[in-house]
């Protein structure tokens, strides 16, 4: 596969994006003439970049130059801390850093070592320099994506071009160059994480204008952004979807493809969306971000045929073991980076290639449901909660004997996090006159040490938890 | 009465989660009053927790309450 820049430079697709405050449309084609990152290029070819810019636009800019160039390219999620950025930085074996804002005082991006000896920094500008040196593609990039683990330490993803882009070619009729020449894509994703990157390559690859969101604007802001961009197709999760509707300004597009992904769709959702935009195919995708898009349904039901089990499409193979379903295709991401590792060899498949998604599945009258996912992990939004990590933060404090940590349905964002708490009998003899207080307490430090999505929206005190025989705590599915 | 105790969950939820809330007026939009997405799932959960009910669980599509006076007639309907 050619590197994106060559593909790009054949197609010359526009970004739109935020551009010093405001909103700008940046012809790719510029960069035929410039580059955002300029002289630093070529100081960068076969090393290991961390990606961390603040705003979406630069990062879409500097993938298209970085690609081909890096030996690995860690796309950073904006919700990294320093701590955490540092650790990424150690697995990743990074040696350079691409920033819009060194030194890096933004959010979550300030903090001392980060652009210390051993990383060096490089500023990505959001509008390309005037640059004739002519793009060379010499390496077989890794793209790096962040995912949550159980500790709450990112787990690192390994993919290619190749990988993230598979999906691509069996997308015919949204794909096809003819339509593409008209199509105009926009997602309420950040295409730092998986389901927007998919969007930004469908974009990209295509030849196609892409309408990026931008951080802090009002749902209003970006529809209205987006309709007057006259965007064409569109991608959310079912959380993103229900709030743009709550808007009450969904109605301002008029979009051909509606794609839901990265969360559960209901059939009431669908319906709602179907009613909305009565004229445009709406698709949920299941993909993971280690697992790559597996396959779109779009006959407008929840769930999906049970045909696509063993079913026609060669691009991938699913099969249902233990209740989870399991994929196998070129788009898996090849393996997990390990710290301790550095370049070994992870695989994320079993032994015949297929990665376990973790989503129990029910068949019902010949059609695969979702309900919910094992071991507990909670999907707020699209964002993975680990219980163990909530837990463990409810758990450092001495007032607490037991926690249990699990999903509540939301019809806002899919789930929400909640909590049962087991007091010490000390602890339950001396706090009951002010349960209220300690629960305000042991959510404050909760907000001290974890993203919003995981602190418990709801937090109970019980008297005992349900243990099995061999001592552990019991998980329902969902 | 109804509209008091959602006030007073979205306040809360506001406080909580550091965010700063709109002036309350009936015809405040939902979506820029102040509150985002996780912020409202949170007020959802408390809302069920304190009355009981979640009027958005159901099988059938409701149509999603887009100002304030929607929110609060949609908690009266279901309550009633």
């Amino acid at each position: 596969m050619n590197s994106l820049w060559e593909t790009v430079a054949r197609e010359r697709p526009a970004v739109a994006g935020e551009f010093e405050g405001r909103t700008a449309v940046i012809a790719t084609a510029e960069l035929e003439r410039g580059s955002t990152l300029g002289a630093q290029l070529e100081s960068l070819r076969g090393r290991s970049v961390l990606l961390a810019t603040r705003g979406q636009l630069a990062t879409a800019l500097a993938l298209l130059e970085l690609d081909g160039v890096a030996r690995r390219i860690v796309l950073c999620t904006p919700d990294l801390v320093p701590e955490v950025l540092r650790d990424v930085a150690t697995t990743a074996a990074a040696d350079a850093i691409v920033s819009d804002q060194l030194p890096l005082d933004g959010p979550g991006l300030d903090g001392p070592g980060l652009d210390g000896p051993g990383l060096s920094s490089h500023v990505v500008s959001a509008r390309p320099e005037p640059w004739t040196v002519p793009r060379r593609a010499s390496e077989l990039t890794q793209w790096i994506l962040l995912t949550s683990g159980t500790t709450g330490r990112p787990k690192l993803v390994v993919h290619t071009l190749d990988s993230l882009a598979g999906a691509l070619p069996t997308q015919a009729s949204v794909g096809a160059p003819l339509a593409a020449r008209n199509s105009v894509w926009s997602t309420f994703y950040d295409i730092r994480r998986y389901g927007g990157l998919q969007i930004y390559l469908r974009a990209v690859l295509s030849g196609s204008p892409l309408v990026l969101s931008c951080p802090d604007e009002s749902t209003h802001d970006y529809l209205a952004r987006a309709a007057a961009a006259g965007v064409t197709h569109i991608s959310g999760t079912p959380s993103h979807w229900r709030r743009a509707i709550m808007s009450g300004d969904a109605a301002l597009l008029s979009p051909r493809y509606v794609r839901l992904s990265g969360e559960v769709a209901d059939q009431a959702l669908l319906d709602g969306l179907k009613g909305i935009y009565p004229h445009a195919r709406v698709a949920h995708a299941f993909a993971s971000t280690e697992a790559g898009v597996a396959f779109d349904v779009d006959d407008g039901l929840a769930g999906f045929p049970a045909d696509f089990i063993g079913g026609v499409d060669h691009a991938f193979d699913m099969k249902v073991e233990d209740g989870t379903l399991r994929i196998r295709s070129g788009r898996n991401a090849a393996r997990y980076l390990e710290p301790e590792s550095g370049d070994g060899d992870h695989r994320m498949g079993d032994s015949d290639g297929y990665v376990d998604t973790g989503d129990l599945v029910e068949l019902q009258n010949g059609r695969y449901y979702f309900r919910g996912r094992r071991g507990g992990v909670i999907n707020v939004g699209g964002l993975k909660v680990f219980p163990e990590e909530v837990e463990s933060v409810l758990n450092a404090d001495p007032r607490v004997q037991m926690s249990l940590v699990r999903a509540r349905r939301n019809p806002i964002t899919g789930a929400v996090v909640a909590a049962d708490v087991v007091l010490t009998t000390a602890t339950l003899a001396s706090v009951s006159h002010s349960p209220e207080q300690l629960k305000n307490e042991l959510l404050s430090s909760c907000r001290r040490s974890l993203p919003a999505h995981k602190v418990p929206a709801i937090l109970h005190f019980v008297p005992a938890l349900e243990l099995t025989a061999a001592g552990k705590l019991v998980r329902s599915g969902a | 009465m109804m509209r008091d105790t959602i006030i007073a969950v979205f306040q809360q939820v506001a406080a909580d989660q550091g965010r700063t809330l709109a002036p309350m007026a009936d015809d405040l939009k939902l979506t820029e009053c102040g509150l985002d997405s996780l912020s409202f799932a949170i007020v959802v959960a408390n809302l069920e927790d304190s009355l009981g009910v979640d009027p958005f669980n159901s099988a059938e599509w409701v149509d999603f309450p887009v100002t304030l006076a929607d929110f609060v007639q949609l908690y009266e309907s279901t309550v009633a």
